[in-house]
């Protein structure tokens, strides 16, 4: 069997089908959305919270830019972000499940208090408190997002190390002296992957949710920046008027969420031992 | 009162799709009988076992045949029907009693319950316990499974069986995971009970030597047929099936240091079964009519039946008797020598001992076992050679120089040199590197191939194993556990070591799997000149490979010895007690 068949196993499910083309349709409106969008998405188009119409599809917001438009080019910032932040997140919180896990040294306890401490704190009260404190900017609000997830991420990882470290072929690494870099990334972390990104699609969900609630609470991106979150918030006030203006950025994030973590259960499970794929091919 | 205590007519078990997984099994157990029922994984035992049970695995259905117990009919019955039987005509006991105890419901209660009536379970529980020789102090019974040894737990569910007074016993590889003194006491016993209360017995097994100890008769089985079934006696000293042969002369004898033979080839598969004799591939008497019908089950005289067509020419049982080791003085130098070793697992509280004082020498190309029960600290010892664990005193020398405690203060020399193999083949290689990975990483890391070399070492080495070259892409889980072993040997062999310590690496295989992984240590020890540190604790095993023997008795060396004067006089009680205790095939 090649890589590429190994790879693509997942989406041999029914599952893992529908929520593969669900999120490559996305995607791609995503990628190509900004070439099709008809206005520029901060220009005023014409008057403001008109309905759908030949003109504008989706109607006008409250000054006037036209829903369509904002909608096509508003799913870039959110997708991006959640995606850089959930990966940065798996990143610095596998890297610290694995040290702290495989050594039994100081560095464990010093580690994992400290995550202790971090998943003591309410995620919104966090972002929040990091906004005021470091400013709004991106990068701020990326590493605040990740920062959310590497304790969970991290206690996740940890606990498979431990079991997984007192397997032979670990111990058979360790009798041949290779060094920690090796051992943690040649063979402990592919076999905790399985069990760590089964909830990848949790959290990307979940990083999306929580970009888009800064992002309506007004701390994250900024006006007059398109934003699927933010234009619920901005266009939540002309609901009556042109409730599409709201309706189509909603419904666009719950078919990502769902798309996504529809994917991510399939991956997740073709990633397993082989029986578990077997029962993946089925 | 009925003829057999047990009579299975025409058995078929099927999977869902139909193909057999056992076909055309019949056989009788008298009253009073032991019925040694042998096979290796995959050769349809287990299936027949839980088919007399009136069980089926799911995805596994009894398609044909008949099942009489004392003359009740239980084939064909519903569940409901059939749980009222069990326990009453034919009783079970399980392989692993520790997964078969209930572990929230005191042992007492567990053996009451299988009784209906409430009126004298107490005394009928005394009773049993007392039968088994447990403890039948109310306190005792009160307890929970958790708070027993290994061998009470087998004694509960061995009393459980017996509560209800059943026709036919059921036990399925009863001793697996138990010490060998363990072992053979509760055989003793076992046997000892069938005498007093006259049950029969049908023993499960793959360990054809524990079987030797018990059995009355033994009927084998290969690839879901009864392929001979004769007086145990008979059958052990005469095996008339090449199987049965095959299967006798794989099994280790620790009173008997024989040359191992291992059957060739791998067994068959459910839904790989070639038509005509399903053994035909692997057998060295086959003629053409072998590959065309299949053979049916024949009396040949006696009291034995076989199923082969040319069983006349069946060689008999010829050991061939291992040469004593080569002259090991005129090799004095050693390679390896472990110096008042003291070792120490450290928990919570205070650190526990597990050996103290060891002190031996393995030179160039010597083999070496270490032998002891669960907990003797052989395994712990081993490490420290390796290198993984750290001796709290005492030193490891190689050629005469010190090592650093553990693998990563070594210099890659002397860590290249040292190869360990684990035992539990389902663990020692990571499920996620393909065999070819496996097995290169030892040449790049420590003999500083390039990738490419190492990877074309990679045939070399699974020729040298005895494995086809194109299990190089595979991954292990589509590797047997043989299979498996193999490679981990392959993979220590590539980093070109002097010394390789084997921990108990056949514990987890099949006989005629652990002939042929042993045969194959043995080759490699005369092709390659290797060294080998054996743990085990099978003195079989050591009686089949190994040139010297240590005794370990909780973590001090008691004996030690060339293998065969210590195995024919062992001198200290230990050593006696454990040889006593070998199973061992020559007939009781
Ligand atoms: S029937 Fe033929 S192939 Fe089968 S065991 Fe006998 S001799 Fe061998």
């Amino acid at each position: 069997m090649t890589a590429l068949a190994v790879r693509l196993r997942f989406a041999r499910t029914g599952y893992g089908k529908v929520g593969l083309a669900g999120s490559l349709l996305l995607l791609a409106l995503i990628a190509v959305g900004p070439l099709l969008a008809p206005y520029d998405p901060s220009a005023i188009a014409g008057l403001p919270l008109q309905h759908a119409s030949r003109q504008f599809p989706l109607g006008t917001d409250g000054l006037g830019r036209d829903v369509l438009s904002r909608v096509l080019w508003g799913g870039r910032s959110i997708v991006g972000l959640s995606v850089l932040a959930t990966s940065l997140a798996y990143a610095a919180g596998a890297s610290i499940g694995l040290l702290a896990g495989y050594t039994k040294s100081i560095l464990d306890p010093l580690l994992m208090r400290a995550m202790d401490v971090l998943l003591a704190v309410p995620p919104l009260l966090f972002l929040l408190v990091l906004a005021t404190g470091a400013g709004r900017s991106i990068p701020v609000l990326v590493l605040g997002v990740a920062t959310v997830h590497v304790p969970s991420i991290a206690r996740i990882v940890r606990a498979s190390t431990q079991e997984v470290a007192t397997h032979g072929y670990v111990e058979a690494a360790v009798a041949r002296g290779e060094r920690l870099p090796a051992l943690l990334g040649r063979e402990i972390l592919p076999n905790v992957l399985g069990t760590v990104l089964a909830d990848a699609g949790i959290r990307l969900t979940a990083s999306i949710l929580i970009l888009a609630s800064v992002n309506f609470l007004g701390l994250g991106l900024q006006p007059p920046a398109a934003d699927w979150a933010l234009m619920i918030s901005e266009n939540r006030g002309g609901i009556a008027l042109n409730s599409l203006a709201v309706a189509a950025p909603a419904l666009l994030i719950a078919f990502l969420t769902i798309s996504v973590n529809l994917v991510a259960d399939a991956v997740a499970r073709s990633l397993g031992t082989s029986t578990d794929r077997k029962r993946v091919a089925r | 009162m009925n003829e057999h205590a047990l009579a299975v007519d025409d058995l078929r078990i099927e999977l869902v799709s139909g193909e057999p997984v056992v076909e055309d099994v019949s056989f009788r157990v008298g009253h009073g009988e032991v019925l040694g029922l042998v096979g290796e994984s995959g050769s349809g035992k287990t299936t027949t076992a839980l088919a007399l049970l009136g069980y089926a695995r799911p995805g596994v259905r009894i398609a044909n045949g008949t099942i009489d117990v004392a003359g009740t009919r239980i084939s064909g019955l519903s569940e409901a029907q059939v749980r009222r039987y069990r326990g009453r005509l034919i009783s079970y006991v399980p392989q692993d009693p520790a997964a078969a105890l209930n572990p929230s419901v005191r042992v007492g209660d567990q053996v009451g319950n299988m009784l209906e009536r409430s009126s004298e379970k107490e005394a009928h529980v005394d009773d049993a316990f007392e039968l088994v020789q447990l403890p039948t102090a109310r306190d005792f019974r009160r307890r929970f499974p958790h708070q027993l040894s290994g061998g009470q737990q087998q004694r509960v569910a061995i009393a459980a069986a017996l509560v209800c007074k059943p026709a036919v016993v059921l036990m399925d590889e009863p001793t697996t995971g138990l010490d060998v003194v363990t072992q053979a006491n509760l055989l003793a016993q076992v046997r000892r009970l069938q005498r007093e209360l006259g049950f029969a017995i049908v023993y499960v097994s793959h360990d054809l030597a524990v079987v030797a100890s018990i059995a009355d008769r033994i009927v084998v089985m290969y690839a879901g047929r009864v392929v001979e079934d004769g007086p145990a006696a008979r059958v052990l000293s005469e095996p008339q099936h090449p199987y049965s042969l095959g299967l006798i002369a794989s099994v280790p004898d620790p009173r008997e240091p024989r040359v191992l033979r291992s059957i060739p080839g791998v067994a068959v598969g459910v839904g790989e079964r070639p038509p005509g004799c399903p053994f035909a591939p692997r057998c060295p008497q086959r003629i053409a009519a072998c590959e065309e019908s299949d053979p049916r089950l024949e009396r040949t005289g006696g009291d034995r039946l076989v199923r082969c067509l040319e069983w006349r020419r069946t060689p008999t049982l010829a050991p061939e008797w291992r040469a004593p080791s080569g002259a090991l003085p005129s090799r004095p130098a050693s390679l390896l020598a472990v110096e008042e070793l003291r070792a120490e697992h450290r928990g919570r509280g205070d650190a526990v001992v597990a050996c103290s004082g060891v002190s031996f020498a393995i030179a160039q190309g010597e083999c070496v076992a270490l032998v002891g029960e669960s907990g003797s600290g052989k395994t712990t010892i081993a490490r420290c050679v390796a290198g993984l664990h750290a001796p709290a005193r005492g030193r490891v020398l190689l050629d005469g120089a010190a090592l650093a405690p553990l693998a990563a203060g070594r210099t890659p020399d002397a860590r290249r040199r040292i190869q360990i193999v684990f035992q539990n083949p389902y663990d020692s290689l990571n499920p996620r590197h393909r065999v070819a990975q496996s097995i290169a990483r030892p040449a790049q890391a420590l003999r500083g191939y390039s990738r490419k070399a190492a990877e074309h070492a990679v045939a070399d080495l699974l020729e040298r194993v005895r494995l086809p070259a194109r299990l190089a892409t595979r991954f292990p889980g589509e590797l047997s556990g043989g299979e498996r072993q193999r490679v981990a040997v392959a993979r220590a062999l590539a980093a070109d070591p002097d010394l390789i310590v084997c921990d108990e690496i056949t514990s987890a295989l099949d006989v005629s799997v652990q002939a042929a992984v042993l045969e194959l240590l043995a080759d490699l020890r005369a092709e390659l000149g290797l060294a080998l540190l054996l743990i085990t604790h099978d003195l079989g095993v050591v009686s089949s490979v190994a040139d010297r023997v240590l005794v370990l008795d909780q973590g001090v060396v008691c004996e030690q010895g060339a293998v065969r004067s210590l195995l024919a006089s062992p001198e200290h009680a230990y050593t006696q007690r454990l040889v006593a205790a070998a199973p061992t095939l020559s007939v009781r």
